[in-house]
């Protein structure tokens, strides 16, 4: 008998049992659609994850004043201003170094026609969008010139753009910072919150010169809140730290023995970090997800079982009139598959829904992937397989005189 | 008990040997009891015969049937078909002899539940590698000669039992075997259609030459055949084999 005639046969006794198929299937679909949707969650937060990642620029490293206590590190704490602009140039100098951003911050009132707007302002110089990642909506970042002549030019965040300009076009407009003109330049493209959960858009950047003499003031001129430094290459992260923290040491003045006065910290460390706890939650999402799988496959190897019992007068006569023990094994292992694989496929598009349905309702990124759809399918055969080998090996070992007499 | 190698002459189509065959039970007490059912059975078969086995009920005749048809094995003693001991076959050339060479025809019809008597008798023919649609049309002509086209299209529950038994005969001819095995093949019908089954098997002995054993209970039944077997607690105790005495002459 060739595979085809047995796909006929089993597909046959599928039909004739619609309800108990339907049932059996109801497992696998449910399991199915489980791990699909399971996995694609979590794939989700995998991908919001990495994507956030992304945004915040590659090698980057923070170095901040102040010594890192035994309870963390206190960020951008305003007490210690060990940190100078130019201990940030002189880091931008070493070999391992890109580019480095000096960054001080504080918060200011804006003003554009009759509107207020109260929001943090972010001193820096252009090199802070580059090592940041930062892509302009419209218009361009200031300039190093206009670093060096303290212009009064801003670059505006988008939800700080939105709140002031509402529809309008920013660039090219003044605006008021504590009451003094800036000329808009440029608008950032939104982001999204950072990795910690705060909200990147909402800001304004100026000239770190422009902020440090007009706007927010510094008792310790030259001192930096701190500064973004980015790596020449993935690899030389580890050197770089190294040369960063030996460089300030010796321009601080350190003694051997005495503590640093400032912290670096690796942020693809704790961007790894972030990546490994969504790739420990998904597979424990899909772990769960699995145990229904398992599950369905259970209740079809019990079906099996009950159908071989049950249908042993048939596989007694399909022998009598030339079955050999492979046709009936294909036969009924085929059944299962075929229990499974439906199953799988209706598991599959109703999981593919369901996510759909949350991403919509609970506003999270679903990813569904080719490589999750293959998932499901191969489990699901495999599921089949497996469950289905034993019944259908008992009734193909069933002897014939045997299956021929059974009531 | 002779010591003499038999032989097997190419003219018996069934040939048994001191064949025995014995069932192991537990009893209450777990103890095994063992029963033989069949006792040193030599018997040899030619091809186109037409062979009736009688005897009481519990006498083994269904047990030998079934090893006759390569459903069961034997305990001891061997069994040689078309000149092949039985007892050297793979499960899967047992198979392909059922599917072939044997036709069955049983006492409850046998019939698989809920298909059509048009796939039924086509059945045989998948096992054997033939297309369906092909299995199908050889089907239907098959059914036509036993008068049964206009019920191609019914399922067993919808046929009479005389209606069945013929669409059983079709699906045990239908791989043109040499051997049709029918266990009480009119056990369940009226005298009538027992009849009517009868001189249809008649009619295939004599026209195709085909080998038909048969197990009866009634005389009339027996009587269609040309030679009777009685079997008695497993042992055969009449057996008329009217051409044993001269099988040379058969063999022209
Ligand atoms: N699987 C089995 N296990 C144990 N004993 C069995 C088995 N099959 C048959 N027997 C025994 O073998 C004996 C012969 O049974 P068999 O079915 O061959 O009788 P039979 O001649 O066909 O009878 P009937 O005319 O009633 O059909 C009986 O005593 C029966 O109990
Ligand atoms: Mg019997």
């Amino acid at each position: 008998m060739n595979l085809s005639a047995i796909f006929g046969e089993a597909l046959r006794a599928l039909r004739q049992n619609r309800l108990r198929t339907g049932l059996t299937m109801l497992g696998m679909i449910i399991g199915v659609a489980a791990v699909v949707l399971m996995l694609s969650i979590g794939q989700g937060a995998r991908t919001k994850i990495n994507e956030t990642i992304a945004a915040m620029g590659s090698n980057l490293l923070l170095v901040v004043p102040g010594a890192m206590s035994s309870g963390g590190f206190s960020f951008g704490s305003g007490s210690v201003r060990t940190l100078t602009i130019n201990d940030a140039h002189a880091i931008a100098e070493l070999a391992s170094i890109r580019a480095t951003a000096p960054v001080t911050s504080g918060t200011v009132q804006l003003n554009y026609a009759a509107k207020n707007w109260s929001t943090l302002i972010t001193g820096t110089t252009p090199e802070y969008f580059e090592v940041g990642n930062w892509t302009m909506e419209s218009g361009t970042a200031f300039t190093e010139s206009e670093v060096r002549s303290a212009a009064r030019v801003v670059v505006l965040g988008s939800i700080t753009a939105k709140n002031l300009f509402g529809d309008e076009e920013p660039v090219g407009k003044t605006i008021r910072i504590t009451n003094r003109p800036f000329l808009v330049v440029g608008v950032l493209m939104a982001k999204g919150q950072s990795l910690t959960g705060r909200d990147q858009d909402d800001n304004v950047f100026v000239p770190i010169s422009t902020s440090e003499r007009q706007i927010t003031g510094n008792q310790f001129p030259g001192s930096i809140r701190y500064m973004l430094v980015q790596g020449a290459s993935a690899n030389e992260m580890d050197i770089a730290e190294i040369e960063i923290t030996q460089l300030l040491r010796q321009r601080h003045r350190i003694p051997n023995g005495k503590d640093n006065d400032f912290t670096v910290r690796n942020l693809t460390a704790i961007a790894d970090v972030a990546t490994d706890a969504a790739k420990i939650m998904s597979i424990v999402l899909g772990a769960i997800a699995s145990v229904s799988l398992l599950v369905g496959g259970i209740g079809i190897m019990n079906i099996m079982l009950v159908s071989v019992t049950e249908r042993t007068r048939e596989i007694g006569i399909r022998m009598a009139i030339g079955a050999n023990q492979r046709a009936i094994l294909t036969q009924f292992l085929l059944e299962a598959m075929m229990i499974c694989i439906m199953g799988g496929l209706i598991g599959l598009i109703i999981g593919i829904g369901g996510a759909w349905l949350v991403s919509q309702v609970a506003d999270m990124l679903i990813v569904i992937t080719v490589g999750m759809i293959g998932l499901a399918f191969l489990f699901s055969s495999a599921v089949g397989i497996f469950f289905g080998f034993y019944p259908a090996r008992k009734a193909a070992s069933l002897k014939p005189v045997d299956a021929l007499r059974y009531e | 008990m002779s010591l003499t190698q038999p032989t097997h002459s190419t003219q018996s189509l069934i040939q048994l040997e001191h064949l025995c065959k014995s069932y192991s039970l537990q009893d209450a007490h777990g103890h095994t009891i063992t029963t033989q059912v069949l006792h040193q059975i030599d018997l040899t078969i030619r091809q186109g015969e037409f062979v009736a086995i009688m005897g009481h009920s519990g006498s083994g005749k269904s047990t030998l049937m079934n090893i006759l048809g390569c459903l069961d094995t034997p305990t001891s003693g061997s069994y040689w078909l078309s000149g092949r001991n039985v007892a050297t076959l793979s499960s899967n050339e047992l198979a392909q002899i059922r599917n072939r060479n044997i036709g069955f025809v049983f006492q409850g019809f046998n019939l698989l539940k809920r298909m059509t008597a048009l796939d039924n008798v086509a059945t045989p023919l998948l096992y054997a590698g033939i297309s369906r649609s092909k299995s199908r049309q050889q089907a239907l002509e098959f059914l036509r000669r036993t008068g049964l086209e206009d019920f191609a299209m019914h399922q067993p529950n919808q046929l009479s039992g005389g209606q069945q038994q013929r669409v059983a005969i079709s699906r045990a001819l239908i791989n043109h075997p040499s051997l049709i095995l029918a266990d009480e093949p009119t056990g369940n019908l009226d005298t009538q259609t027992s009849n009517d089954i009868m001189q249809l098997f008649e009619q295939l002995n004599r026209d195709q030459g085909i080998t038909i054993i048969l197990v009866t209970h009634e005389n009339d039944i027996a009587a269609y055949a040309k030679r009777l077997i009685h079997l008695k607690d497993g042992r055969i105790t009449i057996d008329n084999d009217t051409t044993a005495a001269a099988p040379l002459h058969e063999a022209e």
